[in-house]
């Protein structure tokens, strides 16, 4: 048994893929809203990822990825049950805060889903009524509708095809519930940022608090660098160790939206490199885990 | 009988160190200054006088025998000079390379008041050097105690607190948040001021005395101080997290794309190795024309990094002059050389966007220096009419650091005002048992001055453990033993037999 250890694997699509990962004091400590930074291997670099769920009993965290880039994609091909990752902190960020209301709406858009399931289950186990609207691109790529139908009172699913639930995006679902229900005291939005940033415009009128959890780019995490600044309210935080839950009503969307795309080129570099290498050694069956390749999985 | 040492006798010029050719240097990370050769290091030690004042020790912040280390490099004992250093420095090799001798021991050399003094770093590190290629470790028969001592940080501070505990016997473990451990040493201190393989190197040496180290572990979020006393069975802990939390100037484009703390560029340069992107992940953000604000050792330590990163130019901006530039002599010095343009007497006042996002241009104005402030230091006032701009695509502030939030989120110590934990003068928080020291209790400072504060908690510590050293006098209940020509006047008239 070695350090970090990854003990299940689930793929829910081409792309987005869970790992569950041991760590039993990380599993004690770990509160909704809080996050890790991983490291895969030697040579990776440190990303956030948030803490989808974890199990104190068990002595794991569950971390639901979405393999955008190089980094993501490199995992998603090695992240096996019985691999390990290189380096594992947490867990990091000011834990959600969860205060004792009557009635909460949840929104998770895409990845956004699996960290919002913890906090939907701490209101729930706080006694609220908690309605949850989740949205996805389209219907394969719905994953924990079950999990999250479990901890909710009212649920809304939305795609942006149609193919399940509402049609359109996670905007409609909030407009919906909050037609269905005018007394909503509290609001928790997680997704991308475009995202987040029209949750805190379909809130605004209701003066409806709402909690984002932002995701700039990181390195240490530790509030020592400060590459993960966003500005909330006109004044500069940093995401790592202010964070990383803002009132949405006063960040600066656009800043952090800008600020995400600082290191594009290299992005781009790197996972052309990635493909490149993949080609190289033949092994394209892999970027997309297949029933031939990877029975356990399916 | 040799002939006594004077001013005139000894070698007048200090002996030169071989360094690496300016223009090749900025573009390789190897280390600027190749250290003494062993004739060098012993045509240096003849300069030192011996002098009965002995004002070096008393300049050093952890007092190590000086003439004493010298003298046995004289005798070409070696083993007996690297002794004579660990007695109270551990790590000869970093401080020799890091530390501002110019302003502690080297600065009240009675041979510089009239010829250059003695170069006492040099020949500490000269000495280091050859422990860490000979694989000299001290590690004498430690007695162990039963005591557990967790250390947060692995930088100088709790590395320091660390050596000293284990020497005494206690089982220490450090926890470290980062990856790999060293702190600072690691992320901070670029290869060519300070390789790798020599904070390896003295890693290493304190894991052969029996230290632990935990990486990966963020104490204050995994599990705090008072569970560490409370559950996880630590009789004392000592904190040296440090002080980073870079401060940021709040001018108007601050958060383009081209502008980044230099703890940033750092970190993803030393600890990162993004300096060999694409083989290592962590990207770097490129700058064609580089400007850095801020005159400390930082700052030095980015400036000459963006060198070797490939920029064009790199500018060093400073709102005061030369004089009060914090930095270390010889930092300065090697900028210069390598082409650091400084502009003195410059502060930002905009960053202007390229429409892209990223950074076009710095709008500074000129300074004047005008009274001085509650620091001591003229306070730098503006110049009216003189902005200007410079043409740069990367801005990187290195303007100083503010308390690092976690302990103070997490645990029930005591701050300070502003932010930083709050000590006695023995180096004890708020906390019993608990112990601070380094950048997290005085603000940004040294690494010697860390390597100091740790040694000062190791003692408070031992003393709170109930710990006896037995070499050493300790304090009698009214107070520290005064020593009369090295008498203890209550024992004046014992006769000290030494049983060998």
């Amino acid at each position: 048994m070695s350090k970090f250890e990854i003990v299940a694997r689930e793929d829910f699509s081409d792309v987005t893929y869970l790992l569950k990962v041991r760590h039993p004091l990380m599993a004690r400590a770990a509160r909704p809203g809080q996050f890790v930074i991983v490291m895969a291997t030697e040579h990776g670099e440190r990303i956030p990822l948030t803490i989808a769920d974890f199990d104190a009993y068990e002595g794991t965290i569950t971390l639901v990825i979405q393999a955008v880039g190089k980094s993501t994609r490199e995992m998603q091909q090695s992240c096996r049950v019985g691999t390990s990752l290189h380096a594992l902190v947490g867990p990091m960020g000011i834990p959600s805060p969860i205060p004792k209301v009557k009635k909460v709406l949840c929104v998770g858009g895409g990845l956004g889903v699996a960290p919002t399931f913890p906090q939907a289950r701490a209101f729930q186990q706080s006694g609220a009524y908690v309605i949850g609207v989740v949205g996805f691109r389209s219907r394969d790529l719905v994953f924990w509708d079950d999990k999250y139908r479990s901890v909710c009172d009212d649920f809304i699913l939305c795609t942006d095809d149609g193919s399940a639930g509402l049609k359109g995006h996670v905007g409609i679902g909030i407009k919906a519930a909050l037609e269905r229900h005018p007394d909503i005291e509290e609001c928790v939005a997680i997704g991308p940022p475009i995202m987040m940033k029209a949750a805190a415009e379909a809130t605004r009128a209701a003066r409806i608090r709402t909690m984002v959890s932002l995701n700039p780019l990181m390195v240490d995490g530790t509030g020592m660098c400060g590459g993960c600044r966003v500005r909330v309210g006109g004044e500069v935080k940093f995401a790592c160790v202010d964070g990383p839950d803002f009132d949405g009503h006063r960040v600066d969307f656009d800043d952090l939206m800008q600020r995400l795309a600082r290191f594009k080129d290299e992005e781009k570099v790197a996972l052309d490199r990635w493909v490149e290498t993949c080609r190289m050694f033949d092994r394209e069956e892999v970027l997309r885990p297949s029933r031939a390749t990877d029975p356990e999985l399916f | 009988m040799a002939k006594k040492k004077t001013i005139r006798t000894i070698p007048q010029q200090r002996t030169p160190m071989r360094e690496q050719d300016p223009q090749v240097r900025a573009g390789n990370f190897d280390e600027v200054a190749c250290g003494y050769r062993l004739e060098d290091a012993l045509l240096e030690a003849e300069r030192c006088l011996m002098c009965p004042e002995q004002p070096c020790i008393a300049g050093c912040p952890v007092n190590i025998n000086i003439p004493g280390f010298i003298a046995k490099i004289l005798d070409k004992d070696y083993r007996g000079a690297y002794d004579t250093i660990t007695a109270t420095n551990l790590l000869p090799a970093v401080c020799g390379r890091v530390c501002p001798q110019e302003s502690q021991c080297e600065g009240v050399c009675n041979v510089g008041d009239s010829l250059e003094p003695v170069a006492i770093g040099r020949l500490e590190r000269f000495v280091g050097d050859v422990a860490i290629e000979q694989k000299w470790t001290n590690v004498p028969y430690i007695e162990p105690s039963r005591h557990r001592v967790g250390i947060v940080g692995s930088g100088p501070a709790g590395m320091a607190c660390a050596a000293d505990m284990a020497k005494a016997g206690c089982d220490v473990t450090v926890y470290e948040a980062f990856h790999q451990p060293g702190g600072v040493l690691r992320y901070g201190i670029p290869d060519f001021r300070l390789p790798n393989t020599v904070i390896d190197a003295e890693i290493r040496n304190l894991e052969k005395l029996g230290v632990k180290f935990e990486c990966n572990t963020l104490v204050g979020r995994l599990f705090s101080i008072e569970q560490m006393k409370d559950e996880l069975g630590f009789d004392a802990v000592f904190i040296g997290t440090g002080a980073g939390y870079p401060a940021m100037l709040d001018i108007p484009g601050d958060s383009l794309n081209g502008v980044l703390s230099a703890n940033e560029l750092l970190t993803r340069c030393n600890l990162m190795r993004a300096r060999e992107f694409p083989s290592f992940d962590t990207p770097l953000p490129h700058g064609k024309r580089v400007a850095v604000v801020g005159a400390g050792n930082t700052a030095m330590d980015a400036t000459r990094v963006s060198l070797r990163l490939g920029a064009d130019k790199v500018y060093c901006v400073y709102r005061r002059s030369r004089t009060e530039c914090p930095a270390r002599a010889e930092e300065v010095h090697h900028a210069e050389q390598e082409g650091v343009e400084f502009h003195w007497l410059t502060n930002p006042v905009e960053i202007l966007d390229d429409g892209k996002g990223g950074v076009r241009a710095m709008r500074c104005v000129t300074m004047q220096l005008g009274e001085p402030d509650d620091s001591g230091r003229r306070r730098p006032v503006p110049v009216e009419g003189s902005e200007h701009e410079l043409e740069v695509d990367l801005v990187v502030f290195a303007i100083g650091t503010n308390a690092n939030p976690i302990m103070g989120q997490t645990s029930t110590l005591k701050l300070n005002k502003r932010g930083y934990i709050a000590t006695d003068d023995d180096l004890a928080t708020s906390i019993p048992g608990v112990y601070a020291g380094g950048d997290i209790v005085t603000g940004a400072a040294t690494v010697i001055q860390a390597m100091g504060a740790g040694r000062k908690a190791a003692r408070s510590m031992k003393a709170y453990l109930g710990i006896r050293d037995a070499n050493a006098p300790y304090a009698t209940e009214r107070g520290v033993v005064e020593r009369w020509f090295g008498i203890d006047p209550r024992e004046r008239n014992h006769v000290r037999i030494r049983i060998a």
